[in-house]
């Protein structure tokens, strides 16, 4: 859970950076997407170094649903006869919503890939033209998108939030002074991802990029 | 202060167990929350009817028996405090609260709010203890250890184990009491000959127990009486994954 998750966030930074390239504009955009593709030649030919990444990507995904079906399914046989009051959440409300706000996460990434790497879902939906791609994605009339998109992302932020905290804990984080830091560290890591993913539709939507 | 009281009633461990609704007259704020139960227990006894069975002994917040979910809450709304020290003032009057036992697979209800908590001495069992020959009390100074440390080490040795933990956690993890009593030890000098034995013994008894996986979502230590602090967790999982590393066999090997 830990390590996969780990990777994830690792993956989300760069993809985090990637994405604002968008305001450096059209062809810049274009440009960082096509290296993309480029990276690791000549010594690794072709996209070999996306596909290296989707198969790291995939194995962690699986590695990480993986662990949480058992934590789930291990929580569920703990506990056979549910409380009749409710148990009220007084601890970390972000903690709280990880399984279901996993499985929203997990949607999104679909949609996301369908939308953004295959180009089904898309209304431009030209591989070689990403730039086009986003602006056309987020464009004013297609608001619902945005507001998925948004919901998707704060999701990602408090997934994060307890995410980070609880990977640094398992691998062994165990000082009181250590854990403000590691809370603080997660909270920060929450906003700063979520914030550097929601300013592209917010910028597209409000004509910054276009 | 007039209250509505729901309690959780079950003849036995094969009894499929009901909310039943009391009304209770009377109480003043100056009574514990037993003391309360005690007052409805005398009614019923009165009347002829099977009193509400709970566990109790001390009922000065150290001996760890009492317990039950108020609420929603493992021993009520007032924060670290056990369910004995809890007093009705906290509540007000015309409230209806809600009385269940300990939910979790591991804590088999035996009679109404009273449950079976063998499973945390088995855990203990598996591990926590030290078999250094202790004798008598030593010298206070002829083993020096670190201030920092004591103080850890005393903060989890607070726990009691009444199992609060285990209740309050989304997971039915029993992961708070086992990190309280795997950390009292390993922090002292005296723990060290069997550290990374206990703390493999211990979890995998409490896995077998049938507790649930710890996700660090921190009900445990808002729920403990004794405020056994969250990062004793971090303690344990330290401690873990460096007997994994070593590749440390169990205990008695």
């Amino acid at each position: 859970m830990a390590v996969s998750g780990i990777f994830f966030v690792l993956y989300l930074i760069a993809h985090m950076v990637g994405n604002l390239k968008a305001f450096a504009g059209e062809t810049a955009f274009d440009h960082y997407a096509h290296w993309l593709r480029d990276i690791g030649k000549p010594l690794l030919p072709g996209v070999w170094f996306l596909w290296i990444l989707r198969f790291a990507l995939t194995v962690s995904v699986v590695a990480h649903i993986w662990s949480a079906t058992v934590l789930a399914l291990r929580a569920r046989a703990a506990r056979p006869v549910r409380y009749a009051h409710r148990p009220k959440i007084q601890g970390s409300y972000a903690a709280r919503t990880m399984r279901w706000g996993g499985v929203i996460i997990l949607l999104f990434v679909i949609y996301h890939l369908l939308d953004l790497s295959v180009g089904t879902l898309n209304p431009v939906g030209d591989g070689s033209k990403p730039y086009s791609n986003v602006v056309a994605d987020f464009a004013p009339e297609r608001w619902y998108v945005t507001l998925f998109y948004t919901l998707a992302i704060v999701t990602l932020g408090f997934h994060l939030r307890h995410g980070v905290f609880s990977a640094l804990r398992s691998l062994g984080q165990q000082t009181p002074k250590g854990e403000r830091w590691a809370r603080a560290s997660a909270l920060a890591v929450a906003i700063l991802i979520s914030g550097g993913f929601l300013v592209i539709p917010f910028a597209v939507l409000t004509g910054l990029v276009s | 202060m007039n209250l509505t009281l729901r309690i959780w009633r079950q003849t036995g461990p094969e009894d499929k167990g009901r909310m039943v609704t009391y009304q209770v007259d009377d109480v003043s704020p100056d009574m514990s929350f037993l003391e309360m139960l005690d007052v409805l227990n005398e009614r019923l006894i009165l009347a002829g009817e099977d009193p509400v069975a709970f566990d109790h002994d001390c009922r000065e917040g150290i001996c760890g028996m009492c317990g039950m979910m108020i609420n929603g809450m493992a021993h009520g709304p007032q924060r670290g405090t056990t369910a004995c020290q809890l007093h009705m003032r906290q509540f007000s009057d015309g409230d209806t609260i809600d009385i269940e036992p300990w939910r979790a697979q591991a804590f088999p209800v035996i009679k109404d709010l009273v449950v079976n908590r063998g499973a945390f001495d088995k855990i203990i069992a598996a591990g926590g203890y030290i078999t250094a020959p202790t004798g008598s009390a030593p010298e206070a100074h002829a083993t020096p250890v670190a201030k920092a440390d004591a103080d850890a080490a005393f903060e989890a040795a607070a726990c009691i184990g009444c199992g609060a933990c285990v209740a309050a956690c989304p997971n039915g993890s029993g992961m708070l009491f086992t990190a309280a009593k795997v950390t009292q030890l390993s922090l002292m000098p005296q723990g060290q000959p069997e550290r990374y034995t206990r703390v493999i013994g211990m979890l995998d008894a409490h896995d077998e127990a049938g507790f649930g996986g710890c996700t660090n979502a921190g009900e445990c230590t808002v729920a403990c009486p004794k405020g056994i602090p969250l990062n004793t967790i971090g303690r344990l999982n330290r401690d873990f994954l460096t007997a994994t590393k070593k590749a440390a066999g169990k205990p008695g090997s």
